[in-house]
């Protein structure tokens, strides 16, 4: 869905300062990322084969000085929250108001505090170009009572909580454009 | 130290739009005026300091060039994971600007002090360490830091030498005698050059202390070393030790002590005789390690 249909972003303008900026902070779901790269362009694909082995650039955790495309080194949770907030200002400060950034995170991931650190700031210094898209698998421990989609509206987001297997709903609610930053809370239920 | 810094990167925001300030509340008010210019790069994050770190290396991504400032154990303990992950391996700089040293002002007791800063900061490669003991050296200083790409830490103090040195990166030499090398760094050598008086021994002083000048501290002629720093004892020996690895050496390192918790509070000066680091602490130390 984000590369097909809404990230303004390929080979040609993977240096870009105006391109849109994907930032999967859930780093350990690199696979389908990886191929998604690959079939975009980015990557070639016959380096699929080497992952995780010594010497290929593709791990468990996707490494942007080593693959291109990755927008963030990721892995520890609760770090490309703050990354994204910090580049989103950093267009802001530049005066580039078209391009995007989008942050991947996992339900789990938000039991992480510098999330919520990130999620009160953005709210608070209102960077619309941001979006954040919480894949809700139901692995967080203690749950979120009230649904993830609250907790940030009480600091000031706009949220939206979709299907997270239907593309539909995703590419409006991710396409939306709104005077607050913009929280997706993707839904994951096994059937 | 820190008024220094605020005028000299409060104007250099007005002539490179590359730069961007974060600080997490410590210092808002000082950086007012340049945020009332510059509202969009000089961004106050509250007290976040994961966030504070966070945004940095974001900014960093865009092609900023961030420079973060706070109290030392918030700026450099508290976010230190961030400060590991979102600058060193996504690979962009930034300036971290600290105040407060290990001990300035102790009446805030253990949790306002930050001992450990370098130590810490040494674990992870690429970063440029300052420790001025001067003001002037903070201006000295600072411009090729803003003007950089890499990883720069500024340690700031209140507390201060007589005279400001030339901030060259390389040791200066202070002193001159032939029975051993006292470095000091930063804010230590009003000490020991008291603590050195009449003493036959070389003074090198140091305000940049990564990278380490092994070639100055060989070139001062002596393996007997006192490694006199104003943080954790011995955070250079390791240093100390590369610059000799090929001939056998001595070295007696003074600082912040390991061994216990300090739990007083008082003044700074009360606080360098507690780790040996006042004139008298220091001169019994080298008197003893050079008998």
């Amino acid at each position: 869905m984000l590369y097909d249909r809404v990230l303004n972003v390929s080979p040609d303008t993977a240096d870009d300062p105006g391109r849109d900026r994907f930032l999967l902070s859930k780093g350990h779901g690199p696979m389908a990322f990886y191929a998604v790269l690959a079939a975009k362009g980015f990557l070639d694909p016959a380096v699929l084969d080497g992952w995780t082995t010594f010497g290929s650039p593709l791990g468990q955790h996707p490494d942007r000085v080593l693959v291109p495309g990755v927008e963030i080194g990721s892995g520890s949770l609760g770090h490309g929250l703050g990354l994204g907030v910090g580049t989103a200002l950093g267009l802001r400060a530049q005066h580039r108001t078209t391009p995007r950034v989008f942050v991947l995170v996992g339900d789990g991931e938000l039991d992480e505090g510098s999330n919520h650190e990130a999620i009160a700031l953005a709210g608070r210094l209102c960077v619309p170009n941001l979006t954040v898209i919480a894949v809700d698998n139901g692995s967080a421990s203690h749950g979120w009572p009230g649904g993830i989609a609250r907790r940030f509206e009480v600091e000031g987001w706009h949220a939206t909580t979709v299907d997270g297997r239907d593309h539909d709903q995703l590419y409006a609610a991710l396409t939306a454009r709104h005077d607050s930053p913009n929280a997706v809370v993707a839904t994951i239920r096994e059937a | 130290m820190r008024e220094t810094f605020v005028d000299t990167v409060s104007t250099a925001l007005d002539h490179d739009p590359r730069l961007a300030v974060v600080t997490a509340d410590i210092s808002r008010d000082a950086f007012a005026p340049a945020h009332a210019r510059h509202p969009h790069r000089v961004l106050n994050v509250g007290i976040r300091e994961q966030a504070m770190i966070g945004v940095a290396g974001g900014l960093a991504l865009t092609g900023l060039r961030p420079v973060v400032h706070s109290y030392t154990p918030f700026l450099v303990e508290r976010p230190f994971e961030q400060i590991k992950l979102d600058l060193g391996h996504q690979d962009v700089g930034a300036v971290l600007v600290s105040i407060g040293g290990s001990y300035d002002d102790p009446v805030w007791g253990r949790t306002h002090q930050g001992p450990a800063d370098v130590a810490l900061l040494d674990t992870l490669p690429g970063w440029t360490v300052h420790v001025p003991g001067h003001p002037d050296e903070v201006a000295a200083l600072l411009p090729a830091a803003l003007a950089g790409d890499g990883r720069v830490y500024l340690r700031l103090s209140t507390r201060h030498n007589a005279t400001a040195h030339p901030a060259t990166g390389r040791f200066t030499v202070v002193r001159e005698g032939h029975r051993g090398t006292v470095l000091a760094v930063g804010p230590t050598l009003g000490n020991v050059l008291a603590a050195t008086e009449g003493q036959d021994v070389t003074v090198l002083y140091a305000s940049t202390v990564r990278p380490f000048d092994h070639r100055g501290l060989r070139a001062a002629g002596h393996t007997d070393v006192v490694l006199v720093e104003p943080y954790l004892a011995g955070t250079s020996a390791h240093e100390v030790a590369t610059a000799f690895d090929d001939v056998a050496h001595r070295l007696r390192a003074i600082g912040v002590r390991r061994d216990r918790e300090v739990r007083a509070y008082g003044t700074a000066t009360e606080h360098d005789v507690l780790h040996g680091l006042d004139a008298a602490g220091i001169a019994k130390t080298i008197r003893e390690f050079l008998r």
